[in-house]
């Protein structure tokens, strides 16, 4: 096989371990090493095509689009640079999403990681049918944002939901919870606690599990009542898995889309419009270059969380 | 000593309580969803008589595929997942391999770039990826549902992590009975590796039958709705029949059900890889 000799430079040789034994061996290295560059390129090229056109490329290609107007037939229309980033960033519009996205982030991370966090204590005794408990508090892990939105849905109409069936038998006024401004927002933000509840008890039961008993132990023995513990042993061991939780609750929180398109559709006059729901409705309305510009800022937001992420996950790696 | 096993005993109940009202509230949403599915409209305003069943009437379920074409979308569904998950599976076997045994140039940087995918949301790229389906003439196909999705950092990372721990005396033993790395990967190091890739398999499962937002945009027929958005077109234009819409969302949460039940050790391993050590 004709392979360029040119393949082989420097940055593979600075990765190899420096070379033992006679040259002969050397040699057969080297040779390998050019046999085996033809099939890292078929091994890799099917995902890196995948990468490039439907990550890298719409990367690039939103960045591109945010700086141009959007012109007929979604077509480029006239360069703007910055400024239609500046104009859409600084638009009423935006603020108001970012506002509401912030509100929801507010209400549903630390909802998330309390009761998360109270499950996974509940369940962390080992008694009887403590099994069955588990099994059924890490269930939503495997409900989808749209079977969970719309049993919730139904849960909450007006006229047919269950919770107004309950308030209605005890004697309450009934409440029209989606057109509600003052409720809408509560409960796509319970919803999304919900949905999310199952993992974050999953992650943060397998890091309870990693405190060590003879810690709590000795801590009993030295007459530390059960809150003091947890106060002072438990939660210092267990601080790592709940920052990484609160990170993952955020992202997600930012991204989250889909209970908000089948709950509310950002209503009550716009009042449940998280910023991923906007740029669904410029996209839909046909002005790629605002909702481009959205995209720009939420993936600078997702960017400093992600980096944060990494840095926890990098953090427990050593000290964890 | 009696005192102290009478009281030993009431925290027990309490933890038994707590436990037991924790998992009623937490299970209530799917318990009612299933109740209400399998009883007639004019029972569901019979409050608490809705919460336990008279009688069983699945008729709800036939009405669901039958109206909302529930049949079309489970097919759609399961073959958009079918397809996402095997691509995933193949080329982060292929890709993970490559990073954990072959020597090519720039190795570190090239995967430094597939990690880098890692960063990029789904939610972030839509805009244009939207535009990149449209050109390609690929709104209302598999194509377009499934295309975008056929590759995975995360399970590139997770598999080459797996075979850097096959030890190297078995490669060195391999190319001594003279295999080629593609008699390896798939004779040694695949099979070795089948923990993680059942943990990828069910993993990428889970997120292909859950996505919400990507085939929602890019179909518009109801040739190619998946389950989670027909879901919504059936909630939507049958709020009156409201059983029959709980039989629907019942329909379309039980395969994942099912598998959380039957893989639990393996999901649990795929959502925990990144978050917890060991």
């Amino acid at each position: 096989m004709a392979v360029p000799s040119v393949a082989t430079d420097t940055p593979a040789a600075a990765e190899a371990p420096p070379a033992l034994g006679t040259s002969g061996a050397r040699e057969e290295r080297v040779a390998g090493r050019r046999r085996e560059w033809p099939l890292a390129l078929l091994f890799l090229l099917p995902s890196a095509v995948v990468f490039a056109v439907f990550v890298f490329y719409p990367l690039y290609r939103t960045v591109q689009l945010s700086m141009y107007r959007s012109g007929p037939f979604g077509r480029l229309g006239e360069f703007v640079g910055v400024s239609n980033l500046n104009d859409v960033l600084s638009s009423e519009d935006f603020r108001h999403s970012l506002w509401v996205t912030l509100q929801f982030s507010a209400i549903t991370v630390p909802l998330g990681l309390v009761l998360g966090l109270a499950l996974a204590v509940l369940a962390h005794e080992r008694v009887r049918g403590i099994a069955a408990y588990r099994t059924l508090f890490a269930s939503t892990v495997a409900t989808s944002v749209a079977v969970a939105s719309i049993m919730w849905l139904l849960l909450l109409n007006p006229s047919v939901g269950l919770v107004n069936a309950f308030l209605d038998w005890a004697g309450q006024d009934r409440i029209d919870f989606l057109n509600e401004p003052g409720w809408a927002l509560w409960v796509v933000s319970f919803t999304t606690v919900w949905l999310h509840l199952g993992f974050t008890f999953i992650v943060i039961s397998a890091g309870l599990q990693s405190v060590p008993d003879e810690l709590l132990e000795s801590a009993r023995m030295d007459g530390a009542g059960a809150w003091r513990r947890f106060r002072h042993v438990t939660l210092p061991l267990l601080s790592p898995t709940l920052l990484f939780v609160f990170v993952v609750l955020s992202i997600n929180a930012f991204q989250s889309f889909g209970q908000i398109d089948l709950l509310t559709e950002g209503g009550p006059n716009d009042r449940t419009r998280v910023l991923v729901y906007a740029i669904f409705q410029e996209v839909r309305r046909g002005d790629p270059s605002t909702a481009a510009a959205q995209a720009v800022a939420l993936f600078g937001i997702l960017f400093l969380l992600t980096i944060i992420q990494l840095r926890v996950l990098e953090r427990r790696v050593f000290y964890g | 000593m009696a005192e102290a096993t009478a009281s030993r005993g009431a925290r027990r109940a309490g933890r038994y309580l707590l436990l037991t009202v924790a998992a009623v509230i937490m299970f209530l949403p799917v318990y009612t969803a299933v109740a209400g599915s399998v009883q007639p409209t004019s029972r569901l305003f019979d409050f608490p008589g809705v919460l336990i069943p008279r009688s069983i009437d699945l008729s709800t379920y036939s009405d669901a595929f039958r109206v909302g074409h529930l049949g079309r979308y489970l097919v759609n569904s399961a073959v958009v997942t079918t397809i996402i998950v095997v691509a995933q599976v193949v080329t982060s076997i292929l890709a993970g391999y490559a990073f954990a045994f072959l020597r090519f140039p720039f190795k570190r940087l090239i995967f430094l770039v597939f990690l880098a995918t890692l960063m990029v949301p789904a939610e972030v790229t839509i805009v244009a990826n939207y535009e990149t389906i449209q050109d390609l003439g690929w709104i209302d196909s598999y194509l377009g549902l499934t295309v975008p999705f056929m590759a995975t950092a995360f399970g590139t990372f997770l598999l080459r992590q797996t075979f850097l721990q096959v030890p190297q005396d078995l490669r060195d033993a391999a190319a001594m009975d003279g295999y080629g790395h593609w008699g390896f990967m798939t004779g040694v190091a695949v099979p070795l590796a089948r923990p993680a890739i059942a943990a990828l398999t069910v993993f990428s499962f889970l997120l292909s039958w859950n996505q919400y937002l990507w085939p929602l945009l890019v179909t518009n027929s109801e040739d190619y709705r998946t389950v989670q958005i027909g879901l919504k077109a059936l909630a939507s234009s049958n709020i009156d029949q409201i059983n029959m819409v709980l039989a629907g969302t019942v329909v379309a949460g039980l395969p994942i059900f099912v598998l959380l039940v039957l893989f639990q050790r393996q999901l649990v391993r795929g959502l925990t890889s990144g978050a917890v050590k060991g």
